[in-house]
């Protein structure tokens, strides 16, 4: 060993590195674990995180930041995270942290509402959420246009996935409408009332009504709507007439349609038509306007019982209607008149024209027609048409003894010439009427003592163990007798015809 | 100080983590046994430091999610809620209800948060060869030792309720994933007090060669 130091020229010794304490302890294995773990939830926190919306609500009114949920179809697609009062203090936007897979349903016209129990008409709906809380329901846009901010609507949406159509029905009242009301289409219920508001102009409702499919087929632009609610009873020669849709419709109101039977079938309705809701079937059904003129007529006598919409007759032909009653009074002559605005459209009431000489001016025509029947003794009077309400028409009928009279035709409306009082005469004859009867009653009532005694004589002479009871019994027994002795004679006739010759002989021999 | 209170480090001896026994080290082998208990002998808990510091990481990377993530999730017929210990704190809170709250309070958030900053503080001030405040450092350790514990009251509540309240389908409570990490946190913390060896604290004292000799130990 020394030889070698001597033989190997002078070498640097290697250098020696205390070891180096590289190694790591095992224990970091722990920290470093549980950083991956809390990244590891951190991130699938941010992926599941979805887009953020923000609905504006009309109320907060059970709704509940992180507890409200957004449901579609009954599956939770994300929940409400914050609602604050929007900045004009009115109406509350709420903002909802959807799931990531609800990215399609984030479309222009997706709609939102919330879902809370209802009850309108007999329908009662969202019963779950008595339990649960409201929640928010959701109901897919077709929209291809992205949107993250919307408007939540006041009441739920008819579901897209119910076929139907949407009409719009134009009424003056809503009575017992409301949503939720039935639609009757021969008395099978058809759709229901979708929503109402108030027209602009505060004039009319507009009602937004859904039928459902197959029965949107049979509306057409001749359809007619009618409030169907309650009970209809109507009173007529053929005696009393009860009409309803429904139990329900009388609980709950109803709207039933109708189309009148026409020659050429008409195509469907459009969606979102508009139509006229009519008081009633008769209304709905009432011929529409052809040809109608106003006249006007000059009453003196009391109006009472007189209501627009009383008929107008002529020879018991209803040919219009009472549209105006407006009462004037003359200062100067001290007296109240009443003109009764009339129009007549006798066409409308399926009065047909015979013999109207062609190619002559329709009002020309008209003032041709009024003239001549002026001439023949036309004159208006009021008459009681309903003896029990006192309600009144307008009769125009021929008074040939009438003095003439000339319309003034420059006039807008004509004045009709009027014939006064009907109307007492009619009374007194009602009051003479009713006290004959009064006196028929006198003597009927009489006449059912009498009747009575009578009938009680015969009760005693008819009773049990009475004198004319035995007789009775005695006569039948004799009469039964005298029929036996009969049927004896008759069968001895028949064997031995021959004695009524020869007399009683075969009796020895049997 | 070495003078008045003869440390069995600077003699020469291992006292045992199990039951005390001093004895000298096997000679040859710095790593004995002890002869009364058969207990690992160490001059000082191996890697002390390194140890204490790695479960105090790994508990504060857990309490961020235990705090943030629910605890517990209760299941109604309406719906599924769940609560994070803080929602849980605030929900307590009520005119007549928050001691209870501020016990939640202290139990599961204050507790957990201060014995790792504790902790925090003891190794970093060991590490230093800080010789300031030894005994209150050392008061702090024993505080943390016997508080921690009761951090996992909480867990405990928690697994009571998710066993006991369990009416389906009326309501059912589940525990939430923040449980885990909750739980995590306390035994990562006790680990850490665990490790860390107190008589560092006074061996920064002494000498920097035997504070060298015993860190590369």
């Amino acid at each position: 060993m020394p030889d070698n130091e001597k033989t190997f020229p002078p070498v640097p010794a290697a250098k020696t590195v205390p070891k180096k304490r590289t190694r790591l302890s095992l224990v970091w294995v722990i920290p470093i674990v549980a950083a991956a773990a809390g990244v590891w939830i951190a991130v699938t926190k941010i992926l599941e995180q979805g887009p953020e919306i923000t609905i504006v609500f009309s109320s907060a009114d059970g709704l509940e930041a992180n507890k409200t949920k957004i449901n579609y179809n009954g599956l939770n697609v994300g929940v409400l995270t914050a609602i604050r009062l929007m900045e004009d203090h009115k109406r509350v936007i709420a903002t909802a942290q959807m799931n990531p897979k609800a990215k399609d349903f984030l479309v222009k016209d997706t709609q939102f509402w919330v879902v809370k129990p209802r009850m309108s008409g007999l329908n009662i709906s969202g019963l779950g959420t008595l339990i649960s809380g409201y929640y928010i329901g959701v109901q897919l846009g077709q929209s291809k246009e992205s949107e993250h901010s919307f408007t939540a609507l006041e009441s739920p949406p008819l579901s897209d996935n119910i076929p139907g159509r949407i009409f719009t029905l134009k009424t003056s009242e809503l009575g017992s409408l409301g949503e939720g009301t039935p639609i009757f289409f021969r008395k099978l219920e058809a759709g229901q009332v979708v929503s109402y508001e108030l027209d602009k102009g505060g004039k009319f409702l507009n009602v937004k009504i859904f039928v459902q499919a197959p029965y949107d087929q049979y509306v057409n632009p001749d359809t007619r709507f009618w409030n169907a609610s309650g009970v209809d009873l109507s009173l007529s020669a053929s005696g009393l007439r009860v009409q309803t849709e429904s139990v329900m419709s009388i609980l709950a109101g109803g709207i039933a349609f109708e189309t009148p039977a026409s020659d050429a079938p008409l195509s469907p309705a459009d969606a979102g038509a508009e139509f006229n809701l009519f008081s009633d079937r008769t209304e709905a059904f009432r011929p529409p306007s052809r040809n109608p003129h106003t006249y006007v007529i000059v009453f003196k006598q009391s109006v009472r019982g007189l209501e627009v919409g009383a008929p107008v007759f002529v020879n018991g032909i209803n040919i219009g209607e009472v549209t105006a009653i407006n009462p004037q009074f003359d200062a100067q002559k001290v007296e109240f008149t009443v003109p009764v605005t009339i129009t007549i459209d006798a066409a409308r009431y399926g009065v047909k024209f015979l013999n109207l000489p062609e190619g002559e001016d329709a009002a020309a025509s008209n003032q041709r027609v009024i003239n001549a029947m002026i001439a023949h003794g036309l004159r208006a009077q009021l008459k009681t048409g309903n003896l029990l309400s006192g309600a009144l028409y307008v009769a125009m009928d021929l008074h040939p003894d009438a003095s003439p009279v000339t319309l003034d035709w420059s006039q807008n409306p004509v004045q009709l010439p009027a014939m006064p009082g009907q109307i007492e005469a009619v009374e007194d004859t009602a009051l003479n009427l009713l006290k004959s009867l009064d006196t028929t009653l006198g003597s009927v009532r009489g006449t059912l003592t009498n009747a009575d005694k009578v009938l009680g004589d015969a009760g005693t002479f008819i009773a049990p163990n009475s004198m004319f009871n035995s007789q009775l019994d005695n006569l039948l027994q004799q009469g039964g007798g005298a029929a036996k002795a009969l049927r004896v004679l008759a069968d001895y006739l028949e064997r031995h015809p021959e004695s009524l010759i020869h007399g009683k002989s075969g009796e020895a021999k049997p | 100080m070495s003078a008045l209170n003869p440390i069995a480090l600077e003699q020469g001896l291992q006292s045992c983590h199990g039951c005390g026994l001093l004895s000298r080290p096997a000679a040859g082998a710095e790593e004995g046994r002890c002869p009364r208990c058969d207990e690992d002998l160490h001059f000082r808990k191996p890697k002390s430091l390194e140890r204490t510091l790695a479960y105090l990481m790994a508990a504060a990377a857990c309490y961020i999610p235990a705090n943030l993530l629910p605890v517990m999730v209760t299941n109604t017929a309406g719906g599924s809620e769940s609560d994070t210990i803080m929602q849980g704190v605030v929900l307590l809170w009520s005119p007549t209800g928050w001691p209870l709250s501020l016990i939640v309070l202290f139990a599961s958030i204050m507790i957990p948060s201060a014995k790792i900053l504790a902790l925090l503080y003891l190794v970093i001030t060991v590490k230093r060869g800080s010789i300031k405040n030894n005994s209150q450092r050392v008061r702090m350790y024993r505080m943390v030792e016997i508080i921690g514990r009761w951090s996992m009251v909480d867990v405990f509540v928690d697994t009571f309720t998710v066993a006991l309240i369990q009416l389906q389908p009326l309501m059912s409570v589940e525990p939430g994933p923040g449980l885990l990490f909750f739980a995590a946190v306390v035994v990562l913390t006790m680990l850490a007090v665990e490790s860390f060896d107190p008589r560092l604290i006074w061996d920064s004292a002494n000498a920097n060669e035997i504070q060298n000799e015993v860190t590369n130990a």
